[in-house]
């Protein structure tokens, strides 16, 4: 089993959520997070007092899938998330142990 | 008709007229109550980290209550009963004769008691104000103290030298210099915002300031207080007329367009300066044009109005975007920049714009009425108005100082540094604005 984690921008959550709908995935977790690359922060403006803000909103979506369904998700998250532009955020893959569904203690890969 | 009919009918007709004014100051006194809470509260409450909310608006609502008592027991009577030209007498000492009949030297056809009502909100509003410039630092009991003896020792003062019988600045009731001051541009403004700039001077900057960064935690809090003070201030200006007439509706039209006019020159010099007409900015450029328009709204018509917001958005803005930051003091919330010099923009300015047309002010020996302001042909009337300024100016920042000092050597002014970086709601009140587990 494969973890997937991948940072995007939050105007694009709607269109990967649609890609990964699109080809049979239909569980994942997303959490709105604050972070930031080489895409660095902004500047606001409070009463002519300028703060920078270096960090950003990004969404991050967590999903654990079976091997050989790895390459198809990151395809798919890649066609529906790119611009090209500096701040598109990142994918990040690692092995899971072990995975075990609470209701009715289904284990591995059957759990997902 | 009978002379006995008639003399009924026109007692029927003072009683109606009187009703319909006691009506519109009542809903007024109201008005200017809801300025400070929620209006004048939220609009700070906002602009604060979100560690200091509660602390905040707190100072504002301890202010309608301790100052209400206090109005009650005494001050009402330092601020209008007949006393000197300085300070009024202790007549009114506990509301003593203050109720169902009017007082006509200040307004003939209400109760004395609504009109007690209606400027006890004021009392109320003119400390609060000053919360702004010692906001994240100052310990609720200090601030408790400072400001109860603030309410008695500068507020009653000035607003007998202005409004007061006697007054030395009064306008209408034969003061030495009369200064116009409508609904309180040096009583309310110019003392609440030279006190701010004193008290953000003795207490001193906020941890971390200017280095790090202390943003509001809630401009949407701050607009939605800001547009209750808009609607507020028709109480403030429009029921300064103290009458239903037509004067009340003048002063709702200056100050309307005075309100709009300081909104867009505030936003257009941020658009210009910084790139980006924000919300904060339009909001903080009404509340500046609503300061400037007080002193001046029974006095000027609408055109006037609008070019006395312009500049007071302009003005403002200025002062709290650069000359804030180039001297380096601490206004936390921007009292000083806002309503100190927003208040003496448009007292000066009320010099030069009043007209008699729209409220006779002034006659010469022979009974005719004479010019008001600088374009209605009375330059002197600035020196008036300076002089009202600088009284207002003087008392406040010496009186404020002496008061800190005061306070500070009793019960002490400042929090801890632990305190202030863990916050003041937890310190100051041990509850928190927006809790994460409820």
């Amino acid at each position: 089993m494969t973890k997937l984690e991948a940072v995007i921008q939050p105007s694009k959550l709607d269109a990967v959520k649609e890609a990964l709908l699109a080809i049979g995935i239909d569980g994942l977790t997303v959490l709105e997070v604050r972070g930031h690359g080489r895409q660095k922060g902004h500047t606001e403006f409070y009463r002519g007092r300028e703060y920078s803000v270096d960090l950003l909103p990004k969404i991050k979506l967590e999903i654990v899938l079976r091997d050989e369904t790895v390459d198809d998700v990151v395809k798919a998250i890649l066609g529906a998330s790119q611009t090209g532009k500096i701040g598109d955020g990142k994918i990040f893959l690692s092995r899971i142990d072990e995975a075990i569904r609470i209701r009715n203690e289904e284990r591995g890969s059957d759990a997902l | 008709m009978s002379p006995q009919q008639f003399a009924d009918l026109q007692r029927q007709v003072t009683e109606a007229r009187g009703n319909a004014d006691n009506a519109w100051m009542l809903v007024c006194s109201a008005l200017v109550l809801m300025m400070t809470g929620p209006g004048l509260a939220l609009f700070y409450g906002g602009l604060v980290r979100r560690k200091n909310v509660l602390s905040t608006v707190m100072q504002s609502f301890a202010m309608m209550a301790v100052v209400t008592v206090l109005w009650g027991i005494v001050g009402f009577s330092l601020a209008f009963g007949p006393g000197n030209s300085f300070i009024g007498n202790l007549q009114h000492l506990f509301l003593h004769g203050v109720g169902a009949a009017p007082d006509p030297a200040y307004a003939p056809t209400i109760p004395l008691q609504t009109f007690m009502l209606y400027q006890l909100m004021f009392a109320i509003i003119t400390p609060a104000l000053i919360t702004g410039a010692f906001a994240e630092r100052m310990k609720f009991s200090g601030m408790l103290v400072f400001l109860s003896l603030w309410s008695l020792v500068i507020y009653t003062p000035m607003a007998h030298m202005v409004w007061g019988k006697g007054g030395l600045l009064n306008a209408s009731l034969g003061g030495r210099f009369p200064c116009l001051d409508f609904a309180g541009g040096t009583v309310v403004h110019v003392t609440s915002g030279v006190s701010a700039l004193v008290c953000a001077l003795y207490l001193g900057k906020r941890q971390h300031y200017p280095k790090e960064q202390l943003p509001p935690h809630s401009v949407v809090l701050s607009f939605v207080g800001a547009c209750m003070l808009w609607v507020g201030w028709f109480g403030f200006n429009a029921g300064s007329a103290l009458s239903a007439g037509s004067l009340a509706t003048s002063a709702f039209a200056a100050t309307q367009f005075a309100a709009a006019a300081a909104a867009l020159s505030w936003m257009a010099a941020e658009w210009i300066v910084a790139g980006h007409p924000s919300a904060l900015g339009g909001i903080s450029g009404a509340v500046a044009g609503l300061v400037a328009i007080t002193p001046a709204a029974g006095f000027v018509t609408p055109m006037p109005a609008l070019v006395i917001g312009l500049l007071a958005g302009g003005f403002c803005y200025l002062m709290v975007a650069r000359v804030k930051a180039y001297f380096g003091y601490d206004d936390s919330l921007d009292a000083f920049g806002v309503h100190g010099a927003g208040g003496t923009l448009g007292a000066i300015l009320t010099g030069v714009f009043a007209s008699r047309y729209v409220n006779p002010m002034f006659k010469d020996a022979a009974g005719n009425l004479t010019g008001s302001g600088l374009l209605d042909g009375n330059p002197h009337q600035l020196l008036n108005q300076a002089t009202g300024v600088v009284i207002a100016w003087v008392l406040a920042a010496v009186g404020t100082l002496l008061l800190l000092k005061l306070v500070d050597l009793t019960v002490g002014l400042r929090v801890s540094i632990e305190d202030e970086v863990q916050g003041l709601d937890l310190t100051q009140h041990g509850e928190e604005g927006y809790s994460l587990d409820s």
